[in-house]
């Protein structure tokens, strides 16, 4: 029946906003990770990310729209199509590269562990035996704890960052595990800063914590990776990169080559 | 389609039955046991009783079991700093998890659902064996304890059993928690492996099985129920 | 953590920096996506239950098929499960018929996702009702001559209204609650908002607080009206004792 192709096509094209091929949607986590990326209370994305992604689709030429998912929703709906690049301080490992393509890199920096202000301070395997990890689900940190730190201390996952920090504040657990950078953003906020301290950067993994933060792709999608590489790179050569650096941080995020 | 994880990951699937099944027993066996508490107070009680309950049914009714359950976590959780040699106390084990709270809230939330049914049971239990109750002179406690709860339960017997699914279908909301349940397994397979839907579809299997067995427990109470044809 | 009273009321003002604004869109996220999941999910009801009372063995079978298995498979899973493997099935669907993949945007997709789960349970709520009218009366539509679609606009439809609304009523409240839980899935609705809101100004209890009386409201409100909607329906028939 010719009817119910029609009818099927004029159904979706009905339900959906069709969007026209020349936008490139960048998928963003739908909570805040400062600084990297938060919603203020008026409804307007902000943060350190965010300006890097107006700044590479400026080089680009091209019209950017974000879409918000939840964080362990991004590599599926990313394959569903529901967004052309993550960008969201995902790190490119080996594991995620077997699923999806990464530009390269944009931010290199270590990962931290934070505890209570009275905590013996150091982040080997000795330091956190028989202590409670807090790690976000679906993280780097979460495959470095499954390496080094699973035989001697247990582990707490939560949907996001917050929430690890809001159980680190009420005692629940004795660290948490993230980004250095986020975690630092922690201890400097009002819930952060009478609380706890950091406890040291953990031992580098180059296999699990990655190569990087990078912009995360369809397999299939080498133009849109080119695309993306030429302005990352033509960002960081414009010095516009250290410029929006220079708004958040006091040192090169970049990190080493 | 990928099932090779199984092989690995079987004894966390058990762990996540075992902690998805207690949550349910504990959340329905305390939460029957307010409820009958409630149902009463709405049904025999005076005017402030019947309001309290009636307050109760209706906030937890009218508010997401989400909601509630972050409600009790986080918000007791940010007042635990404030209590003075919390973390040495006897309790700390238990406050520390998030068991505890899922537990709590689940039992709260159902004992409101079931204080509804329960009502609605007390109130079809036919008016004339009560009064036959009274004649034979039984004492209030009496009546209650003998005629009045067991008809009462037993009438309102297959709508509990779809009050105990309907619970079971609630229990994933505990992972948000980080209680490792059923549906937090699935979604470590699928942090660990990448995959989406296969630990999506084994784990309903098991939730199908559990709502099988339920269905199985009930039908055989049910049965015990002299019914005249 | 002490906030005096001033600062509370700070928090939820509805104008930035307060978050009051953000709790409000997202109660209007909420109700707008319960109402359109509960329309469809009367569609999809209504034709189960025809379908069911049908008498073609096939329907019947395809049809329990789908209303046992929605209804015991916890929601989350359904809604996480259908809302990636929707859009993918969609996109595959319209990849074979060679049409260009379709973005759905996030309401569409929560609403979808919502309305078929609601329309399971309201295939069994609208075929209890549609048995408890007494066959008389479809009996005598049948033998005054008319046609299926008048029958049902003028004889079932008002007589399965009355016995229908306490479960329809049931099922809003419940469509009204699950609508938190596309807030897994990422679409903004009140309980998004909230942890949001929380997580900004980690004023937790707060806001949680806050939203739950958001959601209280909705269900008050609901409540009269439906009491209003059945007031008008039960007209003319003797008052429940």
């Amino acid at each position: 029946m010719k009817l119910l192709p029609t009818l099927f096509a004029g159904v979706a094209l009905a339900l959906s906003a069709v969007t026209a091929q020349a936008e490139v949607r960048f998928g963003v986590m739908n909570e805040s990770y400062p600084p990297f990326f938060a919603k203020d209370a008026s409804g307007q994305w902000q943060g350190w990310e965010i300006d890097l992604m107006n700044a590479v689709c400026e080089e680009m030429k091209e019209k950017c729209s974000i879409v918000e998912i939840s964080w362990d929703g991004l590599i599926p709906a990313l394959q569903s199509k529901k967004f052309d690049v993550i960008w969201s301080s995902m790190s490119n490992t080996a594991e995620r590269s077997k699923v999806i393509d990464f530009t390269d890199k944009y931010y290199n920096t270590p990962s931290t562990l934070i505890g209570p202000k009275d905590q013996k301070p150091g982040a080997t395997a000795e330091d956190v035996k028989g202590k409670t990890i807090g790690i976000q689900v679906s993280t780097i940190q979460s495959e470095y704890y499954k390496k080094y730190f699973a035989e001697v201390a247990e582990e707490k996952t939560y949907q996001t960052l917050d929430e690890a920090f809001q159980d680190l504040a009420s005692g629940r657990i004795d660290y948490v595990f993230g980004d250095s950078l986020a975690l630092d953003a922690f201890l400097k906020s009002d819930g952060g800063k009478d609380c706890c301290a950091k406890m040291g950067d953990v031992a580098d993994d180059k296999e699990i914590l990655g190569a990087g933060v990078s912009g995360g792709l369809r397999k299939e999608d080498t133009e849109l990776k080119a695309k993306l590489n030429t302005a990352i790179a033509a960002v960081r050569a414009s010095g516009q990169y250290d410029a929006i650096n220079k708004k958040y941080f006091d040192f090169d995020i970049y990190g080493a080559k | 389609m990928s099932f090779t994880w199984i092989s690995s990951y079987w004894p966390l699937l058990l762990t996540g039955t075992w902690q998805t099944v207690c949550l349910l027993v504990i959340s329905v066996v305390f939460g029957f046991v307010i409820a009958i508490g409630l149902a009463f107070a709405q049904v025999s009680g005076g005017r402030l009783t019947r309001l309290l309950a009636r307050s109760y049914c209706t906030f937890f009714r009218g508010t997401p079991l989400l909601i509630q359950l972050w409600l009790l976590y986080y918000g007791v959780g940010s007042l635990l700093p404030m209590v003075p040699g919390i973390r040495q106390s006897l309790f700390w084990p238990i406050l520390r998890e998030g068991f505890f709270f899922a537990a709590v809230s689940f039992t709260l939330n159902y004992a409101a659902y079931e204080a509804e049914v329960l009502r609605g049971a007390l109130l079809a239990v036919p008016k004339g064996e009560l009064e036959a109750g009274r004649a034979f002179g039984l004492s209030p406690w009496m009546l209650t304890r003998r005629i009045w709860l067991p008809r009462a339960i037993r009438i309102a017997l297959p709508t509990i059993a779809g009050e105990i699914v309907m619970q079971l279908k609630a229990t994933p909301l505990a992972f948000t928690v980080t209680v490792m349940d059923l549906y937090a397994v699935a979604n470590k397979v699928r942090q660990d492996t990448l995959l989406v839907y296969e630990p999506l579809l084994v784990v309903t299997l098991f939730y199908l099985a559990l709502t099988a067995v339920i269905a199985r427990v009930f039908r055989g109470l049910e049965a015990q129920v002299p019914v005249r044809r | 953590m002490a906030t005096t009273q001033q600062g509370i009321l700070d928090l939820l003002s509805p104008y930035p920096p307060g978050w009051g604004g953000v709790l409000l869109a997202g109660a209007v996220s909420t109700v707008a996506i319960s109402a359109c999941a509960f329309a469809i999910g009367l569609l999809l009801g209504t034709g189960g239950a025809l379908g069911k009372l049908s008498g073609n063995r096939m329907l019947r079978l395809l049809l329990d098929l789908y209303t046992t298995l929605i209804r015991a498979v916890p929601e989350l899973i359904l809604i996480v499960g259908l809302y990636y493997a929707g859009t993918d099935g969609l996109n595959r669907l319209l990849a074979a018929l060679d049409l260009p993949p379709v973005n759905v945007n996030g309401f569409v997709a929560a609403v979808a996702v919502l309305g078929f789960v609601q329309g399971a349970y309201m295939t069994e709520v609208l075929r209890g009702a549609i048995l408890a009218i007494p066959v008389g009366q479809i009996e005598a539509a049948k033998a005054f001559g008319m046609g299926p679609v008048l029958r049902f606009r003028r004889v079932l439809l008002p007589a399965l209204l009355p016995n229908a609304l306490p479960g329809l009523a049931n099922l809003w409240m419940s469509v009204t609650k699950d609508s938190a839980l596309v807030a897994v899935v990422g679409y903004q609705e009140l309980a998004l908002a909230t942890r949001l809101a929380g997580a900004s100004t980690k004023h937790y209890f707060v806001f949680f607080l806050a939203s739950a009386l958001l959601y209280l409201a909705i269900t008050l409100v609901s409540n009269v009206v439906f009491k209003l909607i059945e007031g008008r329906v039960r007209r003319g028939q003797p008052r429940l004792a």
